[in-house]
């Protein structure tokens, strides 16, 4: 094992190794027992308290009201942020400046406001009461921010298209908006299908957002059932490794998007909200 | 009925939430840097045990959303007898999610490095420490400012998740502006998205601020 930071070690650092090795993996199981004995002492694991995970009608819920609401959710707002996506990242290419800067606008500031406020904004301004409620103030908002992220996202991966495929069209004179749809648009969603998926996991966290305007999802149900049951560790445990299961199944088809149809090439560069020029990198944060 | 004349009388009330904001943002941020650094040794590290402890920490609480890490630290662990004050729990919740984050950039920046620069300076006869300190770590921390930066921009963002839980902090006092207003919420909520915007700006203009200072021919 040889890394940039430290050579193949000798036989006096793999002694040293293992020491550090026994008395890391001391520390650490006694971590897990402290947690495991907390969890004891405090009664959570007590069977009354997992009832619920093991009750066919309540994982129904959890699954059905839980889990599928919030991938709902989840694709509804991805779908509609492709589109605005789309939009708005051609937008900021277009040479026509009355065109350009009103998207840049846009987008910064979507990918520069907490999405939670805006969720909350949208809710009690045109949600509440007679408005179109929870659900799709959740949906709106995930669209708004999505849509920006994915923006730049068009933008950074049309521009990744090398340039001869673009001069080469205009030579054989196809317009602006067939060289876009026909010559640089496909070729750029090869490109970036990575980068949206894991703007897909993105979105599928921040649907766990509707819990602050009671909007259904996995956390909505979650909170019913540690109201019922006062079985907040279990319920917090068991919505998170959903959410956990969720997102490794959807990181795992991105690797192999990555794998089948982009190959080893550098992953997109997206910049930095409030970052015009500069490259950074996406976090998927 | 309040109005945006509110916001303007009560400013105070504003800047206070924003205060929170930022201090929430600081504290956190410096945490989270602390333990994202210490993640992202034991994973670069050759003690395996520590390696996978750290791949793990990091692939619950990147897949984790940071709302429930909040119920978590806000709901479930009262219950295992653990409590602290709710500032500090706004600040546990944000770093131990944060610092996932923070390990990767790092992580990444040391893997940015090649192997060649490290073989070079063993080759003229730099020591560890000496082939750490002028060679591998000035080349990774420029590496990681931009991805750091990006992790720092959501940092400021997510610490709006507080205000679901009882912290008076900007977005919480936005819901509290709008909640009793009917005609200016636009303008309210324009307010409270502009400060953000400002917050996000310098953290995003200090890194580069940082990029260009520490920058050199490669």
């Amino acid at each position: 094992m040889s890394s940039i930071l430290f050579d193949v070690p000798g036989p006096r650092a793999r002694a040293r190794q293992r020491l550090y090795s026994v008395i890391a993996s001391i520390g650490l199981a006694g971590l897990l027992a402290l947690i495991g004995w907390r969890m004891y002492d405090t009664g959570q694991l007590a069977y009354d308290k997992w009832e619920p995970f093991v009750t066919p009608d309540y994982i129904v819920v959890l699954l059905l009201d839980g889990l599928l609401k919030t991938l709902q959710m989840a694709v509804l707002s991805i779908i509609f942020a492709t589109v605005f996506g789309v939009i708005f990242g051609v937008g900021k290419l277009s040479e026509q400046g009355w065109l350009r800067w009103p998207c840049w606008a846009v987008v910064e500031f979507f990918r520069a406001v907490p999405l939670l406020l805006l969720i909350i904004f949208i809710f009690y301004s045109y949600g509440i009461g007679d408005g179109f409620g929870s659900y799709w103030s959740v949906v709106i908002g995930l669209t708004l921010y999505n849509g920006a992220v994915l923006a730049e996202v068009f933008r950074a991966g049309i521009l990744a298209v090398p340039p001869g495929q673009a001069e080469a069209a205009y030579a054989i004179g196809m317009r602006k908006s067939q060289v876009m749809s026909i010559v640089l648009l496909p070729q750029a969603v090869k490109i970036m299908l990575p980068s949206i998926i894991s703007q897909c996991v993105v979105a599928l966290k921040d649907t766990s957002l509707g819990y602050a305007i009671l909007a259904p999802g996995l956390t909505f149900v979650g909170k019913s059932i540690y109201t019922e049951f006062a079985n907040q560790v279990p319920t917090a445990i068991v919505v998170a490794a959903l959410y956990i299961v969720a997102n490794l199944t959807l990181t795992g088809i991105a690797t192999w998007v990555q794998r089948r149809y982009v190959g080893e090439r550098k992953p997109l560069e997206v910049p930095m909200v409030g970052d015009a020029a500069a490259g950074g990198s996406q976090t998927g944060i | 009925m309040a109005s945006i004349d509110d916001i303007v009388q009560d400013y105070g009330i504003v800047l206070r939430a924003f205060l929170l904001t930022i201090e929430l943002f600081l504290v956190a941020g410096l945490a989270s840097l602390v333990l994202g650094v210490l993640l992202a040794a034991a994973r670069v590290g050759p003690i395996p045990v520590l390696a996978k402890a750290g791949t793990v920490y990091v692939a619950i609480f990147r897949n984790t959303p940071l709302l429930v890490v909040f119920i978590f630290v806000f709901i479930a662990m009262p219950r295992l007898g653990v409590n602290y004050p709710f500032f500090a729990k706004g600040c546990i919740a944000l770093t131990v999610y944060t610092a996932a984050f923070v390990c990767e950039a790092f992580r990444s920046g040391i893997n940015s490095v090649s192997l060649g620069q490290a073989e070079a300076s063993r080759a003229v006869g730099l020591t560890f420490g000496q082939s750490m300190q002028h060679v591998v770590l000035p080349q990774a921390l420029r590496a990681v400012v931009p991805p750091l930066a990006s992790v720092m921009i959501a940092l400021v963002k997510n610490t709006s998740i507080a205000a679901a839980f009882g912290l008076a902090e900007a977005t919480s006092r936005m819901r509290f502006f709008t909640n009793n207003n009917a005609d200016d919420r636009m303008l309210i909520f324009l307010t409270f998205a502009i400060g953000y915007v400002i917050i996000v700006e310098l953290v995003s203009l200090g890194s580069h601020g940082l990029e260009r200072r520490w920058r050199v021919a490669r």
